[in-house]
């Protein structure tokens, strides 16, 4: 079946079908990791978008049940070079056709991917529309890309926040870090082994604290994360009132990743700025540029964003480097925030803010993703921080 | 952290000659290392034994020792130049070793040096088995269960505890796994195990569980001084473990495991590295992935910059050895700009929008009778790199450029089908054509899971190659009037049926087929389709490598083809001339054509034109995105030039294609070139075929009054045997066109000749074979000349150590001659420059000769480039490669200012260096067929010093006393005499067999007579030997079929590593050198000294 990816300035690549049978319209990005495709169709942050891989073979080692980010996929349409329709890979129980057909989303294959990357370098984001259905001519398609909502001042955050709250994972079973067997583990004293579901999981701690976790599109690997830290995790829907997060009197809050523009969500800004100085807070991507609104700064589009797993950031604290994952179209803008806020942390290929600290609070964010998944854990000691932090607050 | 300022002078050890395991990606990493440091103001002292490097040329570092790696040596280079650091990381194990050494002997101390790159402790842990499994369970990673052996009881023991067969055997500190190899039964066990005890210079064999058919990757890692730790690149191999990853089919990045797991395994890297302690640079880790678990094994750490780091270099664009270097001297990676974006920062992981293929090259056909079977026990001599968008373009694409005749995967008319049975074997053994054989079973119907139970490669490489099988076989089916049936009968006009050849074609060109399989299966020349393709079309797009998947705008001119919507060649108005390299490294063609390669864009970019460089070889400077202007990672073959060409000559700016510097490879294209209209610079390539004419040739000496051995051509057995009866033997029979004597043997009978016609060639009018009178005790002389059409000046003539009839690239040589007569080198330039002016060469020229008495013969002329063009420069202190490249664009020898010859003060020998060890069960005598792969130059004002030199820098060090055994054949019986007296009175110990052994008593010198080796008696020499009581050996070989005493013999020596003569010239040379030894110091100096 042959399918069509139509941009907004008229570009128009054609290709194969596969996944399901749709049209959809969305934001194209491009991602650069070169693995790590399940966790980015589930990652909520890229809702309202059409997601294109740059690395060109995609769908090798297929699908399976632990890696995913949240209950469903997030991305409105998937691009690639070339999909692997037989997956290879001892864990995999699915091929990415077969579950992006599932949960409804279109793909399309056979399309230069590098010309398309360089064109959105170039233009910038914009809007497309992915159509495998054949409904749809080519300038059909991009009349339709033309007519799709802009990502700036779109809340996507509501039709991805939980709509009840949880706790997360209360029998710690869900949150086991994910690792592979050893035939002698020196730290767990023995070797580790798979479980009976073919798995093998690094035991949790005792849980220490208790925060309340906005959830603006929450990945689960930073549920899995904090609790792996300590943490026992109530999540509470995007429009939680300060006011409500404090009668539950948390040991800290914690923001969430989450997808759209963050000026959008003045109630969120409006609750955080509540919440300053009041409890230790940690903020990671959507729920850093939250926070970046609560001191009173600014926001902006980048021209393409940064998405992928190679970004370099710069901790300017002590020197140090960490190669992160990131998912974002927006940044904080350095020069619009008060003297009392600190800069900790920038990207070391554009210069953007990619860390904040609250001089006198105890509040501090990162717009990457110390969770990875994808992508690289140089920075999970984030984690730690909030604990610490919590420690110091009490 | 900015520069260490409390360092100036940095010694760099270099990795000496290209052997199998150390190829010339130790060049490419030294050349990097050393333009970094002198950038940052350091003063470079280098050493490294090899002339055929970049590295070694003047330029490159402040002080240039040619001399021998070995420690004494480099500690004299310490003591005259007073270093204060030492980079032991960029040339490879031999760097390494040799720095261990001088540490561990108190030397680095003595003279105030320290290691920089990494700390000896580091280096111990890295590579000492024990040490390194203990970090690693320290830091929670998984190892096969093993254990160390020092004797074979202990080795035994080991092997009961660990209670599987097969078992892995691998010697410390041997290069590329020397000695090491997988014992499936107890009597291969105690074999592999007592020679790699043997071969270990510390006697220590790890052996350990085997992990045959498990997943394997390997990581490049790069660490700073403020611990910041990053992947430059992640490679996964196509073939499983048991096949050494020189060996195998690999692939960047990994391709088959998820996000989790990579991140699992880049966390495990940098936990190695932190624990071994790599203080900065570059590492490369190996680990092995249990297919059905996900059991992750750490194989192996390189703490240094290895034969991967070239490949993960080239195929990400991050200049591994460059960044290592400033690492070292105390930059972080944040520091460093990445030259390919110039605005982001090196502290970054490429990410890759392509994928690369690395295919080993092998060259068995050279060592007939060793074992052909792909082990643990690195074998291959070169390696070929292709980039493509899919896996399929990238492998079809590294497999034709292996330069072995193949043009893809399958249906190149190159097939060769196997029954079943054989194809079995053929596929569960591993071996040098295991890719092809995977494409017949497929063909055959042969199911992936049949076929994964046979060779536990990963389905996922399984299905790729299926569907490239696949596409293949549609090919033929897919006539355009197949295509054309397709299309609904409204829509059938010009344009559809335009458009449907143009997405067949497209599909398949995407799938990475080459023109030769398409016109193959449709049955039409090469050249139709490729002029029906570009008639519709198809031409390829050339992509950047950018290291950051164009997330932004990248300024190094790196590209590959592949068959996208968007070509990405900045063009400009300079003038270019596009030069082809050499592919990849095969014995015959190495570094020395990439030297000449390198130099001809150094000396053309000199001149103002912007320099295009071709080359599928990841281990060259050529392929260094800031030797040339422009830089092509491609295939060699007249498909890829002409698109590179095509596409860089669309506004008529190529001045022209060099083709005389990359050795036989481009030579072989430029007659296609030229029927494509394509100008080729320098030499004509018309020319250039005349000298490779034996007929034409023969009347151009005629016509110039100089001789050749008798000769004929035969293009069937009663042909050769009617030359041979007019010429009389022993006569030298070989193919045409070919290069390193391939095929190439002496026939001393009606009968040998016979079974050389029948078996080892095949005759036809095309394929004629040469039949010369063979000189015997004639002496060969090698002369390197440069010619610009009306000036020919002579850059060296080469006195060969070995008799005529040894192929020349396996003897060592000698500048200036030291046993010609002047007359008789008067007569020698007068030929030279006669054929120069002849064959109007425009660049370099070699020539062969004999002289036997008064009488000179040719042997042939090359009007290109050759071996040896390195190591004369290197003699004489002109870079002659680079005079002949702007020769060919149009300078003469007058306006370069060369044009008196130059005679060196110093003698300067060229020696080979030979793989045998590594082929075990081949004898390792010298003859036409070319067998060395790397060469050492010794250079010295004492001709016997020199010769001395360059027999320790190729591993033989000459003993100053001892016990010499000598065993000569028949012929060579009147001479022996002299030799032994010779030796006698350096107060040698002399031992012999009995025939050897009379003719020199009866001589009345004293000689210890040893038993032969079939008389039983003991003990012989062989156990004079392994007692290390013998410190040199002289063994002239009987003929061609030697005695199975000699090839034992021979095989011990090598074993044991005692220095062995094969030949009396070569004793005798050999006696020379020890009485320089005995007579005075050794003394280095630096090649600057030579040529003030």
């Amino acid at each position: 079946m042959n399918a069509l990816l139509a941009l907004e300035d008229g570009t128009v690549y054609e290709g194969r079908a596969f996944g399901a049978p749709t049209t959809r319209a969305g934001e194209i990005c491009f991602n650069t990791s070169m693995s790590g495709y399940q966790e980015v169709l589930t990652d909520p942050s890229y809702r309202g978008q059409i997601v294109s891989m740059t690395y060109p073979l995609i769908g090798n080692y297929g699908i399976n049940p632990f890696d995913d980010e949240s209950a469903g996929v997030h991305v409105r349409g998937f691009v690639v070079e070339e999909h692997c329709p037989v997956p290879s890979n001892w864990r995999s129980t699915e091929s990415l056709d077969k579950y992006l057909q599932r949960h409804g989303v279109p793909g399309i294959e056979g399309i230069d991917t590098r010309a398309l990357t360089k064109r959105l370098r170039v233009a910038g984001a914009m809007r497309s529309v992915l159509c495998n259905d054949g409904s749809l001519n080519a300038a059909q398609a991009v009349e339709l890309a033309r007519q799709a909502p802009p990502m700036e001042g779109s809340d996507f955050v509501r039709e991805v926040t939980t709509p009840e709250g949880y706790h997360w994972d209360p029998e710690g079973s869900e949150s086991r870090a994910w690792t592979i067997p050893n035939s002698y583990d020196a730290a767990m004293g023995r070797p580790r082994s798979q479980d009976e579901a073919g798995q093998c999981c690094i035991p949790l701690p005792d849980v220490r604290y208790r925060v309340v976790a906005y959830d603006f599109g929450i990945k689960r690997n930073i549920l899995r994360r904090l609790r792996q830290q300590g943490f026992d995790v109530e999540v509470v829907n995007a429009r939680t009132t300060a006011e409500a997060v404090l009668a539950r009197n948390p040991d800290g809050v914690f923001l969430s990743n989450g997808p759209g523009d963050p000026a959008a969500l003045d109630y969120v800004h409006r609750e955080v700025r509540a919440l300053l100085g009041k409890k230790p807070i940690f903020a990671i991507c959507l729920g850093h540029q939250m926070l970046g609104h609560a001191f009173g700064g600014r926001t902006f589009k980048l021209k393409f964003g940064h998405r992928g797993g190679n970004q370099p950031v710069k901790d300017l604290r002590s020197g140090k480097v960490a190669i992160t994952s990131q998912n974002h179209g927006f940044a904080v803008d350095a020069d619009s925030l008060p003297k009392e806020i600190e800069v900790t942390h920038i990207n070391l290929n554009d210069g953007t803010v990619e860390g904040l600290r609250h001089r006198d609070a105890p509040v501090f964010s990162v717009q990457y993703h110390p969770e990875a998944a994808p992508g690289p854990n140089d920075a999970t000691y984030f984690f730690e921080e909030f604990a610490n932090l919590i420690e110091e607050s009490r | 952290m900015p520069r260490d300022t409390s360092i100036q002078k940095i010694l760099l050890i270099g990795s000496g000659p290209i052997i199998i395991g150390q190829g010339c990606e130790f060049d490419y990493s030294g050349v990097q290392a050393c333009k970094a440091l002198k950038e940052e103001g350091y003063k470079v002292i280098l050493v490294n034994s090899n002339p055929a490097t970049i590295m070694t040329d003047p330029e490159f570092a402040d002080r240039t020792y040619v001399e021998p790696i070995t420690p004494e040596m480099v500690e004299k280079i310490i003591g005259k130049e007073k270093p204060d650091a030492l980079l032991p990381t960029l040339g490879g194990q031999t760097a390494l070793n040799t720095a261990m050494s001088l540490h561990r002997a108190g030397i680095l101390e003595k003279h105030g040096v320290r290691m920089i790159g990494a700390k000896p402790d580091a280096i111990e842990k890295g590579e000492d088995r024990l040490l390194f499994k203990e970090a690693m369970i320290k830091i929670g990673l998984d190892l096969p269960k093993s254990g160390v052996a020092h004797t074979i009881e202990e080795a035994r023991i080991i092997a009961e505890e660990i209670g599987t067969m097969p078992l892995i055997i691998r010697p410390a500190y041997t290069l590329g796994g020397t000695g090491g190899g997988i014992a499936y039964n107890k009597e291969e066990f105690e074999t592999i195990t007592a020679r790699g005890l043997d071969l270990s210079p510390v006697c220590e064999v790890l052996i350990e569980e085997s992990l045959l058919g498990w997943k394997e990757f390997e990581m490049e890692v790069m660490r700073d001084k403020a611990d910041n730790c990053v992947i430059i690149c992640s490679i996964e191999n196509l073939d499983p473990m048991g096949v050494h990853t020189g060996d195998s089919i690999t692939v960047a990045p990994i391709q088959t495991l998820t996000d989790r797991e990579y991140q699992i395994m880049r966390d495990a890297s940098f936990a190695c590295i932190r624990e071994i302690g790599v203080e900065t640079g570059g590492s490369n880790i190996q680990f092995a992935i249990h297919p059905d678990t996900g059991r992750m094994i750490v194989i192996e750490m390189n703490p240094r910059v290895s034969r991967s780091s070239a490949l993960a270099s080239k195929a990400t664009g991050f200049p591994i050895a460059k960044i290592a270097a400033k690492l070292a001297v105390g930059y972080t990676l944040d520091e460093l700009k990445n030259d390919i974006t110039r605005e982001t920062p090196a502290s970054f992981e490429p990410t890759i929008d392509y994928v690369v293929t690395k295919v080993p090259r092998f060259t068995f056909e050279k060592f007939p009778g060793s074992d052909e079977t792909l082990t643990t026990q690195m074998k291959s001599v070169g390696e070929a790199m292709a980039i493509g968008r899919t896996f399929k373009e990238s492998l079809q694409k590294a497999l034709r450029s292996l330069e072995i005749k193949r043009f893809g995967l399958i249906g190149d008319g190159a097939d060769v089908e196997v029954d079943d049975e054989t194809l079995t074997t053929k596929l569960s053994v591993p071996n040098a054509e295991r890719i092809f054989f995977l494409g017949q079973a497929f063909a055959k119907g042969w199911s992936v899971d049949r076929i994964f139970a046979l060779t536990k490669i990963d389905p996922w490489f399984l299905r790729q190659i299926a569907e490239i099988v696949e596409a293949e076989q549609q090919i033929t089916g897919n006539t355009s009037d197949h295509l054309f049936s397709l299309i609904p009968a409204d829509q059938l006009n010009d344009d559809s049926k335009a458009a449907a050849l143009h997405d067949f074609m497209r599909r398949m060109k995407r799938l990475g087929f080459s023109d030769r399989q398409l016109a193959v299966q449709y049955g039409i020349p090469e050249a139709h389709l490729r002029a029906g393709r570009i008639k519709y079309g198809v031409r390829p797009t050339y992509r950047l490598v950018d290291t950051c998947a164009a997330e932004f705008e990248a300024f190094t001119p790196y590209y590959y083809s592949t068959y996208g919507i968007e070509d990405e060649v900045r063009d400009n108005d300079r003038q270019k001339v596009i030069i082809l390299g050499g592919g990849p490294n095969r014995i015959g063609q190495g570094i020395e054509f990439d030297y000449c390669c390198v130099h001809a864009s150094f000396a053309l970019r000199e001149l103002g034109f912007e320099t295009i460089m071709v080359n599928s070889n990841p281990e060259t400077v050529s392929t260094d995105y800031d030797t040339s202007d422009k830089l092509y990672f491609e295939p060699l073959t007249l498909e890829d030039v002409l698109n590179i060409y095509e596409r860089e000559n669309r506004h008529d700016q190529v001045l022209g294609v060099i083709v005389q510097f990359g050795g036989q490879t481009p030579l072989n294209l430029a007659k296609g070139l030229e029927e494509n209209g394509v100008r080729i610079i320098g030499t004509s390539p018309k020319n250039i075929e005349l000298a490779e004419d034996r007929k034409m040739f023969a009347k151009l000496l005629d016509d110039l009054g100089l001789h050749q051995a008798p000769s004929g051509t035969a293009t069937s057995l009663e042909e050769a045997l009617a030359i041979t009866a007019q010429i009389g033997y022993p006569s030298l029979v070989r193919p045409s066109f070919v290069l390193g004597g391939r095929a190439m043997q002496i026939v001393y009978s009606d009968a040998e000749l016979t079974h050389y016609m029948k078996n080892a060639v095949e005759a036809t009018p095309d394929r004629p074979v040469l039949v010369d009178r063979f000189l015997e005790d004639a002496t060969e002389v090698d002369v390197d000349c440069i010619s610009d059409g009306e000036t020919t000046v002579i850059g060296a003539i080469m006195e060969h150590i070995e008799e005529a009839g040894i192929h020349s690239g396996d003897s060592a040589c000698v500048i200036p001659p030291f046993s010609l007569s002047a007359a008789m080198q008067d007569r020698i330039r007068d030929a030279a420059k006669k054929l120069a002016k002849a064959l109007n060469v425009r660049g370099l020229m070699n020539m062969q000769l004999a002289v036997k008495g008064d009488d000179l013969y040719v042997i042939e002329v090359n009007p290109r480039a050759s071996r040896t063009a390195p190591f004369v420069s290197k003699a004489i202190g002109v870079p002659l490669p680079k005079l002949a490249a702007k020769i060919m664009a149009g300078k003469t020898l007058k306006e370069l200012g060369f044009t008196e010859e130059v005679i060196p003060s110093h003698y300067s020998v060229k020696e080979a260096v030979f793989p045998f060890s590594k082929f075990t069960g081949v004898d390792i005598i010298l003859g036409p067929e070319m067998k060395s792969t790397g060469e050492v130059m010794g250079i010295d004002y004492d001709l016997g010093m020199a010769f001395a030199k360059s027999q320790m820098a190729a591993g033989g060090t000459l003993p100053t006393k001892g016990n010499v055994f000598i065993s000569v054949k028949e012929t060579d019986r009147p001479n022996v005499v002299r030799i032994a007296k010779g030796y006698a009175d350096l107060g040698f110990t002399l031992y012999a067999t009995s025939g050897t052994g009379g003719v020199i008593s009866e001589a009345g010198i004293p000689v210890n007579i040893l038993p032969k080796l079939a008389s039983g008696q003991r003990p012989n020499v062989i156990d004079l030997m392994k007692n290390k009581d013998m410190a040199m050996v002289i063994n002239t070989p009987s003929g061609k079929n030697p005695r199975e005493d000699e090839i034992k013999i021979r095989t011990a020596a090598m074993q044991n590593r005692i220095p062995i003569m094969t030949t009396l010239r070569g004793a005798d040379a050999a006696l020379r050198a020890i009485k320089s030894l005995q007579g005075s110091e050794v003394q280095v100096r630096a090649l600057q000294e030579y040529h003030r």
